[in-house]
């Protein structure tokens, strides 16, 4: 089975990387762009029976940062 | 003073650490690797370098956070040992729970690598005894996550107890609150970004660096 993790920042934090990626979108003629957000999506290919919670222990231990992110979990 | 610089892979600030603290206490400090699990008996310091442990890999710190020597640190952290993480060890002890906050890229997105002014805002710490508070002194930073960044309460928190130990006195990285340098609630952890082992003899430019560390041994012993 495989898992995604979707790591996203939260909402009120600063995200520079985002930032400049609009500016360069807007720099290719681009309009219309009103925001961008930079996130990692992470995929884990994961033993049959693994749990929802165990892949939930894994984004709070490492794989995302609760003070400055959030994160979505997608089992397949 | 009896003190040791943890070494990860990708540190590479961790012999100006060693220069620094063998120069400053008389002693060579070990050097501890991160997979080991123990750390030496009667520790007063231990301090971990900046650098770019495992690359940032994940988040700056993120990985070396996790690795083996740093359960022993944060055992001997929480039983009041003092620990001093500088530029990536600052990083490294957000991601390790032991300061609050993150470090998130610079938001001009450059690296800055430079000398900067700094505020000295408490000189009660262990770390800062050997300042004034409300001095400027220069320490060069060398960073390209140095971007403090923690909720409103949690930056009220820091500012109302004091434990902003050093501020930023000119624009370097969009850090929240030109916060510079943080220490934990006990008071025997602190973080900061700039790096004061690279300035401890006038030979190499200034020695605004030594005074945090002769701090430390005027208060260790």
């Amino acid at each position: 089975m495989k898992a995604r993790v979707t790591v996203t920042l939260k909402t009120g934090v600063l995200d520079p990387q985002g930032r400049a990626i609009e500016h360069a979108l807007a720099g290719l003629g681009f309009g219309g762009v009103e925001g961008v957000r930079q996130g990692k999506l992470i995929e884990l290919d994961l033993a049959d029976g693994t749990s929802t919670a165990d892949v939930e222990a894994m984004c709070r231990q490492l794989l995302a940062n609760p003070v400055i992110e959030n994160y979505r979990i997608e089992l397949a | 003073m009896k003190a040791a610089v943890v070494v990860f892979p990708g540190s590479n600030c961790d012999r100006d650490l060693a220069v620094a603290l063998h120069d400053i206490t008389g002693t060579a400090p070990a050097m501890i690797w991160h997979r080991d699990t123990d750390l030496p008996d009667g520790l007063d310091l231990i301090a971990l370098p900046g650098g770019f442990s495992y690359g940032d890999y994940l988040r700056s710190g993120a990985m070396s956070a996790r690795s083996p020597v740093m359960r022993a640190v944060v055992d001997a952290a929480r039983a009041g040992r003092a620990v001093l993480g500088v530029c990536n060890g600052f990083q490294v002890l957000t991601e390790a729970g032991l300061l609050p906050g993150a470090l998130m890229r610079n938001a001009g997105l450059d690296f800055v690598c430079r000398d900067v002014a700094l505020r000295v805002e408490n000189s009660q710490t262990a770390f800062s005894a050997r300042y004034d508070a409300g001095e400027t002194i220069r320490i060069p930073v060398a960073h390209h996550d140095g971007n403090y960044t923690a909720d409103d309460s949690t930056l009220d928190r820091l500012d109302g107890d004091g434990r902003v130990v050093f501020r930023y006195a000119e624009p370097v990285n969009g850090s929240a609150r030109d916060i510079a340098g943080i220490v934990n609630d006990a008071g025997n952890v602190l973080g900061l970004m700039p790096h004061p082992e690279r300035l401890i003899d006038d030979a190499l430019g200034g020695s605004d660096g030594r005074r945090l560390f002769e701090g430390l041994v005027a208060a260790l012993g």
